[in-house]
């Protein structure tokens, strides 16, 4: 994967996704906090939705484009774009340009895929932050969305900043390269498969021992947690945004 | 099968039921994923060896018409006799043709999925022929009247104490025994039997030299090279798709599906084969024959994007790795090729209409596109069926099957709440307001069986930053 890294800039763009917009709005200000602190400007263009993945999954890749072209037109200026998502990171950076292969537009769509950064790569490379732990000890697992891991290559930058905390203890799934199951629409067209994977996932969570499980992507949280919620798995799922935020800012 | 009796969905509710059919594909599939690991640990080497095989296989592709054509006339050459297939049933009956020409009645067959493709252990008994399978694995399943489940192992879906009862029940005078020797002894001594007997032997093809018309065979247990040179005449069967333009093309794709399959360095057996028996020689065929089969491969050349599905050289690991075949088996699948191949490859075959959902049991998790050692996009390929499915200008057999009002109309409606703020403001607070309250029906409904409804935050981000004193423009 051939990555290349801006130097500190003075503003970022914040894309908060849909999902984080819509049920983790906290996660997405914990990243917002994140950035801030590290002494960049952060902007929230208003017009901004969705990264369109949904219907570019589901086979329907002109209300995709139709979507994908309001981000488009709504972060005009050169910033870079921090998405607190893997998947809908990989969306922009990787699948735009394929999305709009016949477009006119595309070197713009090409300059615009080129600003997309997942938070926890920013964090790393970009802003190289160096975090303080002030929680008290506690045993933490890693989810991997498979978008984060092999779209984005980040899932070492994520556990990274883990890392960091002193007072943290990582310990690593069994299968953290598989799938939890949800694939946007695939958990409801294909319900009895997705459940199958989502069980085995937390099999997996729970194999850890760990009383948290983090994650940077919050499709994958709805779907660990909310199955997790339902078979009354004390575990809990929470966005590596806030996770960071909580421990660092006391 | 194929017919209208198959339900996905059914089939997939049945193996997900069955604890020892996932027992089986859960053990099976992990050993498989460790061995490739193995053999590919340096990740910069494997990749590099990926980048030639995909040139290799586009390579050939791009020039397939004149490849073939070079092919057969290598083969005519070199004394084999080449026969062309539109259709499955016109390459079972360039087969049966063979034999009654032979006046061959036993037929013994090594590993072939193209022979898979063609039912052509069903045309052929119904023709009043015996067919044997020889390798040891579609010896299984053909003693239990099943199909592969795998397109490298295929009786994967069994485990060592049902195949011992299988031995047991099926082979006449056979001893109930749980230990492999004395099951492998079992098998070979029926087959060798077979061997001494049979009139004509089939192979499949993994991969055809057209530079100098040679067929390449990759085998492990040596029945393969028995059927090749035993019986007097050799049929080979291969997809049109199977060809590379040159010798040196060999060794990498060779070793790409070695390493991929079964995560070995080499096979036990690779045989490469060139001409029939040559006047002075001792053993080998006295004909061979090549039989290339169409079956819809041409159609789907024709497609720039659709194409890369053929650069497929059938390793089976993108099955091994996907973790919903792993879970669901290959026979859920309904059809010959299962797996993530099955699903870019089958519809395209059958038509979108006749594979139903098989199409949307992918959650895109991109780990087959990851190890596919001649680099297919399954991912892409899988979105754009799924578009072709809804698409009435499709170019897919069975493109548009699936266009329905209401799921366009919900589509369009998500497009237009994404793409004007104020709408995606008033649904924001509209959803607010029902928390999680939201009826179980549709979606919901599917989403709950094993989940909690998802709760939507009073306020959104987009509100929240603005409280917050975020810049927001
Ligand atoms: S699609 Fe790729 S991984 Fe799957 S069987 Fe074909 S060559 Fe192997």
């Amino acid at each position: 994967m051939d990555k290349r890294y801006p130097d500190k800039p003075d503003t970022v763009y914040f894309f908060g996704t849909c999902l984080v917009d819509a049920v983790y709005p906290e996660a997405g200000m914990a990243a917002i906090r994140l950035l801030q602190r590290e002494g960049v400007r952060v902007v929230f263009p208003q017009n901004q939705s969705c990264c369109g993945q949904p219907a570019y999954n589901s086979g329907f890749p002109d209300e995709a484009r139709a979507v994908a072209r309001q981000q488009l037109d709504t972060f005009t200026r050169d910033y870079p774009i921090v998405v607190p998502s893997g998947s809908c990171a990989g969306m922009m950076k990787r699948h735009y340009p394929m999305l709009f292969a016949r477009d006119r537009d595309l070197s713009r769509i090409r300059a615009f895929s080129n600003r997309i950064f997942e938070l926890t790569e920013f964090l790393v490379h970009v802003l190289k932050v160096k975090l303080e732990d002030r929680g008290d000890p506690i045993q933490v697992t890693w989810h991997s969305s498979c978008h984060a891991a092999r779209e984005m290559g980040v899932t070492e930058d994520s556990k990274n900043l883990v890392r960091q905390l002193k007072n943290v203890t990582l310990t690593e799934l069994e299968k953290e390269r598989e799938c939890c199951g949800f694939g946007g629409t695939f958990a409801v067209k294909q319900p009895a498969i997705s459940a199958a994977m989502v069980t085995d996932k937390i099999a997996d969570i729970r194999g850890t021992g760990a009383g948290r499980v983090l994650s940077g992507d919050c499709g994958c949280l709805m779907n660990i947690t909310g199955a997790m919620e339902r078979g009354k798995v004390g575990i809990q799922g929470q966005h590596i945004a806030q996770f960071l935020w909580e421990r660092t800012n006391g | 099968m194929g017919d209208q009796t198959f339900s996905f969905e059914k089939n997939v509710e049945t193996a997900l039921g069955d604890t020892q059919l996932r027992a089986n594909f859960e053990y099976a599939m992990s050993t498989l994923y460790q061995k490739r690991k193995a053999v590919f640990a340096d990740e910069a080497e494997t990749e590099r060896l990926r980048e030639v095989g995909n040139a290799v296989r586009q390579r050939a592709l791009s020039k397939l018409p004149e490849l073939l054509e070079k092919l057969e006339k290598k083969c005519i050459e070199n004394g084999i006799q080449v026969h062309w297939a539109e259709t499955t049933d016109e390459a079972n009956r360039i087969i049966l043709k063979i034999m009654d020409d032979h006046r061959a009645t036993r037929m013994v067959k090594g590993k072939s999925m193209v022979s898979e493709e063609m039912h052509l252990n069903k045309f052929l008994e119904e023709h009043g022929k015996e067919v044997m399978e020889t390798d040891l694995g579609e010896y299984i399943i053909q003693l239990a009247g099943e199909t592969p489940s795998h397109i490298i192992v295929p009786a994967v879906h069994k485990n060592k104490d049902q195949i011992a009862k299988l031995f047991h029940e099926k082979i006449p005078g056979a001893p109930y025994t749980e230990k492999v020797e004395e099951l492998n002894a079992l098998a070979r001594k029926t087959l060798r039997e077979k061997f001494q007997h049979a009139d004509i032997g089939l192979s499949g093809v993994n991969m055809a030299v057209a530079e100098t018309g040679t067929l390449c065979l990759v085998e492990n247990e040596g029945n393969g090279r028995m059927c090749t040179t035993v019986p007097p005449v050799h049929v080979a069967v291969m997809g049109l798709e199977k060809v590379v333009e040159k010798l040196s093309d060999v060794p990498p794709v060779l070793r790409l599906l070695t390493g991929s399959a079964t995560g070995q360095i080499i096979t036990t057996y690779f045989n490469m084969i060139t001409t029939p028996r040559k006047p002075g020689e001792k053993d080998g065929p006295e004909e061979v024959h090549l039989v290339i089969l169409d079956n819809g491969r041409s159609a789907i050349l024709k497609d720039p994007e659709l194409r890369q599905t053929l650069q497929c050289i059938r390793c089976g690991t993108c099955l091994n790795h996907c973790p919903v075949y792993t879970r669901i088996g290959g026979h859920a699948y309904g059809f010959v090729y299962p797996g993530p191949i099955g699903k870019i490859l089958t519809p395209q075959m059958e038509g979108l209409e006749k594979t139903g959902g098989i199409i949307s049991a992918s959650s895109l998790c991109n780990a087959c596109e990851e190890v596919c050692p001649v680099k297919i996009p399954i991912p892409e390929l899988i979105r754009r069926l799924r578009n072709e499915s809804y698409d009435s200008k499709g170019s897919v057999p069975g493109h548009g099957y699936k266009w329905n009002l209401p799921e366009v109309l919900v589509w369009k409606a998500w497009a237009l709440v994404n793409r004007y703020p104020r709408l995606n403001e008033l649904a924001m607070k509209v959803g607010g307001l029902f928390g999680d309250r939201f009826p179980k029906i549709g979606p919901l409904k599917q989403w709950t069986r094993v989940r909690t409804t998802p709760r939507l935050a009073r306020h959104s981000l987009h509100e929240l930053v603005k409280t917050e004193g975020v810049d927001h423009e």
